[in-house]
């Protein structure tokens, strides 16, 4: 053994090993980074922005419905990407119809803002998930300003209610977010989950057979004429009224939707979600998604997914719109949170219990 | 076929150092994953389930070489205390190689997600998909990790005091 006086210095060295390695770990996890973003952190404004904690559901989109039914492809879709989805033929789907917000049990006419999550289950395990919304733009562009926007949304302790003057600050240093909110307003909304486009809000990279990369965004369009929603009477609606019109409607028959792949012009922002394509655009009928059965979510097999966006196939990737490994990341820290939890019976299935109970 | 036996078997260091690397890095795209919403987040993920899976096949060859293979004694004038910590953790690393890929798999499984090993690559499940078993396996997989990484931390230590301090060989017959 060394003489007692080495021990010291050699400890020493041993401790700032252990600690560099430490501090190493530290680092990565962001622990020592306050300003990074975790997907975690952003469940925990909208958290704070619902005004509280709905154990079991979904940090966003807490109101839904489960859907299924298959997507028949017509083998356009080919030409942009070699993803399985789009050779001829028909690939099982399931999905879940939601209203945007944090409530499970929000009143639909108060909650406008309707989307779908959709899962392709293609062969050999692979899978094409999607979190499409009816509006073909994001309120905001990047994970920064969704933190931004939430924090502004937090109720005031007082009051209950969000301070106006923040939200009108915010809006007005992000033209964008007010642009999405004016389309809110004044643009007509479709009055069912069957009759509206939907759109895949961020672009996406394909690639074709031949390894050729193009940037397409994506929208289901609807065979169902479309009807606005009357903005004047929302108030007066059931609560209900929207999952109530869409379990009655897929009774009569199935819905279906044309998938239309729009590829980039040169030019088109592939990295911001709140700016839209416009003039012409090459455009490809994909095939066709039939929806043909829709049921409460304690009955379907749809609330259990997780509808990232970037669970994708061979042959279509990521963009590089930040959003997408944000809502990536956000999505994953709200399906982490209400798995631990346990899923609860959604707000349609509660109102049936209390109707069979008068 | 002799050896030297101060020294571990050829398979079990390189295992060893192999595997060392292997599951720095899977410590650090775990916390540094977790910790971001940039592209970041999509791309550790993406080099999390194959290297996990690596690390579960690594184990499992590695826990043979070790049943087949005596390790070189420890020094006999170690304190019995630290002989029993030496095997106990050595236990524990052994069983958080294997364990933490397993729940790793068995959780994405129950949760319902394609296991991707690559683009179009996609592994078998091993568990139904059962939310409430993923949000019981996510949590036991996030608190193990640190307790993986404390567990490395004590193995370095008492490592590099064997090295620099009771200077006994241990270190060496692993290094060298």
């Amino acid at each position: 053994m060394p003489a007692p006086i080495k021990v010291i210095p050699r400890l020493a060295l041993i401790a700032a090993i252990l600690g560099v390695v430490a501090l190493i770990f530290t680092y990565v996890g962001g622990w020592v980074s306050p300003r990074r973003i975790s997907g975690g952190a952003v469940a925990d404004v909208l958290q704070a922005a619902n005004g509280k904690v709905y154990p079991g559901f979904r940090r966003a989109h807490a109101k839904g419905l489960c859907v299924s039914g298959r997507f028949d492809a017509n083998g356009a879709g080919v030409a942009l990407s070699r993803a399985a989805l789009f050779p001829t033929g028909s690939t099982p789907v399931i999905g879940r119809a939601s209203t945007g917000g944090g409530n499970p049990l929000a009143t639909d006419g108060r909650n406008v803002f309707h989307a779908l999550g959709l899962r392709f289950a293609l062969p050999h395990g692979e899978e094409w998930r999607m979190a499409i919304d009816h509006t073909p733009i994001f309120i905001v562009s990047n994970p920064t300003d969704f933190v931004g926007l939430q924090q502004v949304s937090i109720p005031d302790p007082k009051s209950g209610k969000p301070d106006p003057a923040r939200l009108t600050a915010f809006v007005g240093s992000h033209p964008e977010t007010k642009a999405f909110l004016d389309y809110m307003k004044t643009a007509p909304l479709p009055s069912s989950f069957a009759n509206g486009t939907y759109y895949s809000i961020n672009a996406f990279r394909f690639v074709d057979a031949a390894g050729t990369s193009r940037f397409v965004r994506w929208q289901f369009e609807p065979e169902a004429p479309f009807a606005a929603l009357d903005k004047a009477t929302l108030d007066t609606l059931p609560e209900n009224f929207l999952f109530d019109e869409l379990l009655d409607r897929v009774k009569a028959g199935p819905i279906r939707w044309h998938m239309i792949l729009v590829v980039a012009n040169p030019g088109d922002r592939t990295d911001n979600a709140t700016v839209r394509w416009t003039g012409p655009h090459r455009q490809i009928d994909a095939g066709t998604l039939v929806l043909d059965r829709a049921t409460t979510e304690a009955a379907g097999n749809c609330r259990d997914y997780n509808y990232d966006p970037l669970v994708l196939p061979k042959g279509v990737a990521a963009s590089d719109d930040p959003l997408l490994p944000a809502r990536s990341a956000v999505y994953s820290a709200s399906f982490r949170r209400r798995a631990a939890e346990g899923p609860k019976p959604d707000a349609i299935s509660l109102e049936r219990q209390k109707g069979d109970r008068m | 076929v002799s050896r030297d036996p101060t020294r571990f078997a050829l398979p079990a260091r390189l295992l060893h150092w192999l595997m060392a690397a292997l599951i720095l890095a899977m410590l650090l795209i775990g916390a540094g994953m977790i910790s971001t919403t940039t592209a970041r987040y999509p791309e550790l993920l993406a080099w999390h389930r194959p290297i996990g899976l690596a690390i579960l096949i690594l184990a499992l060859i590695r826990l043979a070489v070790r049943v087949t293979h005596r390790p070189p004694p420890l020094p006999t004038d170690l304190p019995a205390l630290q002989v029993a910590a030496a095997k106990g953790s050595h236990i524990l690393l052994y069983a958080m190689m294997i364990a933490m890929p397993l729940i790793g798999w068995a959780m994405q499984s129950a949760g319902g997600y394609p296991i991707t090993l690559r683009k179009g690559v996609v592994l078998f499940p091993i568990l139904p998909h059962m939310i409430t078993v993923y949000g019981m396996l996510r949590v036991v997989h996030g608190l193990l990790a640190y307790a993986f990484f404390l567990l490395i931390l004590g193995h370095l230590g008492a490592a590099l005091f064997h090295a620099l301090i009771r200077r006994d060989g241990v270190f060496e017959s692993m290094a060298k």
